[in-house]
């Protein structure tokens, strides 16, 4: 059981309201280190809502997103990356003209510390930052079997390899913790499983802390250890999974009433 | 191992280079008296030298990072009153005494430096405020900043309208400043072939770097180089600002080989090749993405352009289409509309020239075209 | 004071001209969400064409504005022709880019050909008076009747394209188009006959603020559209593009800007001044005066 101090991404009365609609209000949630939590829902609830304000693209008009005790409200989406969160988008944004290990060396960039001196005169240090990334990428694309694509065109990957280089990508960044928004969409039970234990993986080697969007309920039940669920932008319920399965007002939600 | 490979080509590029090189010289040596070269081919190496820089500058803007800029050419004016003006100054100060001295030449890279600079410098200005717009927006931002920059230059009380063009201030420039007549541009041609690889070579190196990959992120998908941890607003005006760099460098070599200078020239609703327009047309056609593509490019519209002006086959056409080839940009955004409609990637896509990867790649594009075949042929039998 | 009124009257007129350009912008950008940079080219066909056809109308015993008939019509047929050749096949299969860089192309193949055509050639052209002379005394000064007709022209315009996309089928139709594509579709809306008919409009506009431009400046020449257009397209900006009101309100302003530069401080700062408008409105409100933001679904 990890130690319990301070979460690290922690939401207070987060919410946020699109001219005079009120698209998410009062979002509470704590996530620690090695967990991996769901944010569950109908559709239209509001958690890519929740996810744009924890990367931020969308600023919250009440309340704070926090890392690791650190207030993040304002900053903009790269700075919340290069503070340690990550994400992966629901409809894929992967970089289509460039090849698979190139999609997750720019994810390396802020991390990569040479200039533009180096570059032009193609110093030590500029071949050393090359070759430690190349290494670092093809590590990653080998976590999702994916290294021997590395150098294919994004666009050019089956659908379900697109969605696992997105994560790859994501895990690039170094993060401390990882959203991941419905990374099984679209996905048939073979790439589901494949999914599945990516992430795992991923758990065990990095340790780090994962919220996960998911509609898939077989995965979220067997993956997930704490499960959040969210109606018209409301945390209607939060527990264990098998709380949350018998919990009325969830199922009140998704079957409606 | 695939660095191995990247130093060989190093290698085999440096070779290339300082063997071309040596040809040229003893090439300028033997001929550079003969009337041809002297009269025409020195000055078509100069004005394919700026060229080439114009459209691979523009080409990191628009190609790599994905941006519509229409302002390149106000970069370049900059860049060419900055050489003209400080040659001039350092002139009258005695700097320098004639063309010949050692001096002239400190004095000429210093010029050309000061003009990429200060080109630079303007394009960090314009690009702040101007980059946090997208698409159709940016375009006519920096058309209107094009605008605004030939403008003021308009009005500066010591070059502006055909300031630099007239009367004493004209002889001036080729006599004191740094234009070159004839004589010089030939003997002065060495320093704009070394400039212009030299450009290239910072380019290339820029592109297959963090940050190319960065840039070409920020084209595929702003939204996701954002949540990959990159600071957009940052590479995309510092790309803005090498790219006007550039800009102001083939300008300074414009000055160079023009010993006039006029505002009108680069003028946006100008006929002439100075203007963005005709750049936007050169790295199309070479393709958007493709470094090759836009110096391959940048040859052929100033050949077009040359025949256009020049060629006697022109007067051999029946009169009513010979007035189309009076309006060279009428040719031009013909070349432009066809190649957006049909070949959209350009001739080279975003393929870039490599000697050392040339025997591979001429080998992937013949297996290409057999298995196409072998395709088509198999498609005909079953139908 | 007189110069006060007098350059009030021209920013008026000047507004005017400006507001029925950019009302053929923000209709066109509305709908397809392309900046057409050749319309400012329509208005250089609507002008030309009138050279040839005030003669002929006057000849035939018809006041000269009857003219503009026969512009509407060959400036609708230019407009609709571009969408047909240059747009259409490109936003079919082409990026954002490649649309932009063909509008651009477009432009500059209308001003060549012009050019190029020796009918038309390169030398600018004198058309004959338009309407009649002379004008109103108020407060000592001379307000042209030129000026009135163009402003009342071009408030009539306004009103009545307001209460088209407001009221009729068509602009019904328009409006949804410019919304959501997809839906319109699905709501049996023919998308690409909506598109047609709205640069066809559009273009016919630009006819008759070529008919107003010719009646003050009697000087047409090929590169006239370029500038007038893209002031134009500044002042669809400012009133926030895709709104008609928007467009008027756009105009007058910019005009009033170009008549006040003009007079008070120098002529050819005014050109720059434009600009600078633009550069502010897209830096502190790009979408305009009455405009609303609408961000990028992530």
């Amino acid at each position: 059981m990890p130690e319990k101090k301070m979460p690290v991404l922690e939401t207070k009365k987060l919410g946020i309201t699109f001219g005079g609609l009120k698209a998410v209000q009062d979002f509470n949630i704590q996530i620690y280190q090695g967990e991996l939590v769901g944010l569950i829902g109908p559709n239209g609830a509001g958690k890519t809502t929740v996810f744009n304000m924890l990367t931020g693209v969308y600023v919250p008009t009440e309340g704070t997103v926090l890392l690791n005790g650190v207030p993040l409200n304002g900053k903009k989406t790269h700075q919340f990356v290069a503070a340690g969160v990550a994400r992966t988008f629901q409809n894929i944004r992967l970089f289509k003209q460039m090849t698979v290990i190139e999609n997750v060396k720019t994810a390396f960039t802020k991390d990569i510390r040479y200039n533009m001196l180096d570059a032009t005169f193609r110093t030590p240090k500029f071949w050393k930052a090359e070759r430690e990334m190349t290494e670092k990428a093809m590590d990653l694309l080998a976590i999702c079997h994916l290294e021997d694509k590395a150098d294919v065109i994004a666009a050019n990957l089956p659908y379900g390899q697109q969605r696992k280089l997105e994560i790859a990508r994501a895990l690039a960044t170094n993060m401390k913790v990882l959203l991941l928004d419905e990374p099984a969409a679209g996905m048939n039970p073979t790439e589901t499983a494949e999914l599945l234990e990516c992430i795992n993986t991923i758990r065990d080697r990095f340790g780090v802390a994962i919220l996960l969007i998911e509609h898939d309920m077989a995965l979220v039940m067997n993956v997930c250890e704490r499960i959040q669920v969210i109606d018209y932008g409301q945390t209607i319920a939060s527990g264990l999974p098998e709380e949350i399965a018998n919990n009325p007002k969830v199922i009140a939600a998704y079957l409606g009433e | 191992m695939k660095k191995n490979r990247t130093k060989q080509g190093y290698l085999l590029n440096t070779i290339v280079i300082v063997v071309l090189f040596a040809l040229f010289q003893v090439l300028t040596a033997s001929m550079g008296g003969s009337g041809s070269f002297k009269l025409v081919l020195a000055p078509c190496l100069w004005q394919c030298c700026y060229l080439i820089i114009l459209a691979t500058s523009l080409n990191l803007v628009l190609g790599f990072l994905g941006q519509l800029s229409l302002g390149h050419c106000g970069f370049m004016a900059i860049g060419a009153y900055t050489a003209a003006l400080l040659s001039l100054a350092c002139e009258r100060t005695g700097v320098f005494g004639d063309k010949g001295s050692p001096e002239f030449l400190a004095v000429l890279i210093a010029c050309i430096l000061a003009a990429g600079l200060l080109a630079a410098l303007v394009g960090l200005l314009v690009g702040i405020p101007a980059l946090r717009l997208k698409g159709d927006y940016l375009a006519i931002i920096t058309l209107g900043f094009g605008m605004i920059i030939v403008n003021i230059i308009n009005n500066l009380p010591f070059c502006g309208q055909d300031g630099l063009s007239l009367g004493s201030a004209s002889s001036s420039l080729y006599k004191n400043g740094l234009g070159f007549g004839s004589k010089g541009k030939v003997s002065f041609l060495w320093v704009a072939l070394l400039v212009t690889l030299i450009c290239l070579v910072m380019m290339f190196m820029f592109i297959r770097s963090k940050y190319g990959r960065a840039i070409r992120a920020i084209r595929d998908d702003e939204i996701a180089a954002s949540a990959s941890g990159i600071n957009t607003s940052f590479y995309k005006i510092m790309t803005f600002s090498y790219s006007a760099f550039f800009a102001g460098v083939a300008g300074a070599l414009y000055a160079c080989a023009n010993a006039t200078l006029s505002t009108s020239s680069f003028a946006f609703s100008n006929g002439g090749i100075l203007n963005s327009t005709f750049i936007v047309v050169m790295v199309v056609l070479g393709g958007m993405g493709s470094l090759t593509g836009s110096i391959v490019a940048a040859v052929i519209m100033f050949l077009v352009n040359y025949q256009i002006k020049n060629g006697t086959w022109v007067t051999a056409l029946p009169a009513a289409v010979q007035g189309v080839f009076q309006y060279p940009m009428l040719v031009y955004a013909i070349v432009l509309i066809v190649v957006i409609m049909f070949r959209p990637k350009g001739i080279f896509g975003s393929y870039e020239f490599s000697l050392v990867n040339l025997g591979r790649d001429l080998k992937a594009v013949r297996l290409r075209k057999a298995a196409e075949r072998a395709e088509r042929k198999e498609v005909k039998a079953h139908a | 004071m007189s110069t006060f009124i007098q350059t009030l009257a021209v920013g008026l007129r000047l507004g005017s001209i400006y507001a029925l350009v950019a009302l053929g912008y923000t209709m066109v950008y509305g709908i397809i969400r392309l900046i057409n940079f050749a319309h400012g080219d329509f208005i250089m066909v609507g002008g030309y064409t009138m050279i040839f056809t005030v003669p002929m109308a006057t000849a035939l015993g018809l006041p000269a504005w009857a003219a503009v008939l026969a512009a509407i019509v060959v400036c609708a047929l230019v407009g609709m022709g571009t969408e047909l050749i240059a747009y259409r096949p490109v936003r079919k299969k082409g990026t954002n880019m490649t649309a932009l860089i063909t509008a651009i192309a477009m432009s500059l193949f209308l001003e060549n050909l012009a050019q190029a055509i020796p009918a038309i050639g390169p030398n600018p052209k004198v058309a004959s008076q338009i309407f009649t002379a002379g004008g109103l005394r108020i407060a000592g000064v001379t307000l042209e009747y030129t000026t009135l007709l163009t402003i009342v022209i071009s408030a009539v315009v306004m009103v009545v394209l307001y209460e088209f996309t407001q009221k009729t089928r068509l602009g019904r139709a328009m409006r949804c188009v410019s919304e959501d594509k997809e839906a319109a579709t699905l709501m049996g809306i023919n998308v690409n006959h909506t598109i047609l008919s709205t640069f066809a409009i559009g273009s016919g506009l630009s006819a008759v603020a070529a008919l107003m431009y010719m009646a003050q400046y009697p000087k047409i020449y090929t590169t006239m559209g370029s500038l007038l257009g893209l002031k134009a397209f500044v002042a669809a900006v400012l009133g926030g593009i895709g709104i008609i009101p928007g467009a008027v309100l756009g105009g007058v302003v910019i005009g009033l800007v170009e008549s006040f530069t003009t007079s008070y401080i120098s002529s050819s700062m005014a050109d720059a001044f434009v600009f600078l408008i633009l550069i502010v409105v897209l830096i502190l409100k790009p979408a305009g005066i009455m405009g609303k933001n609408v961000g990028e679904k992530v």
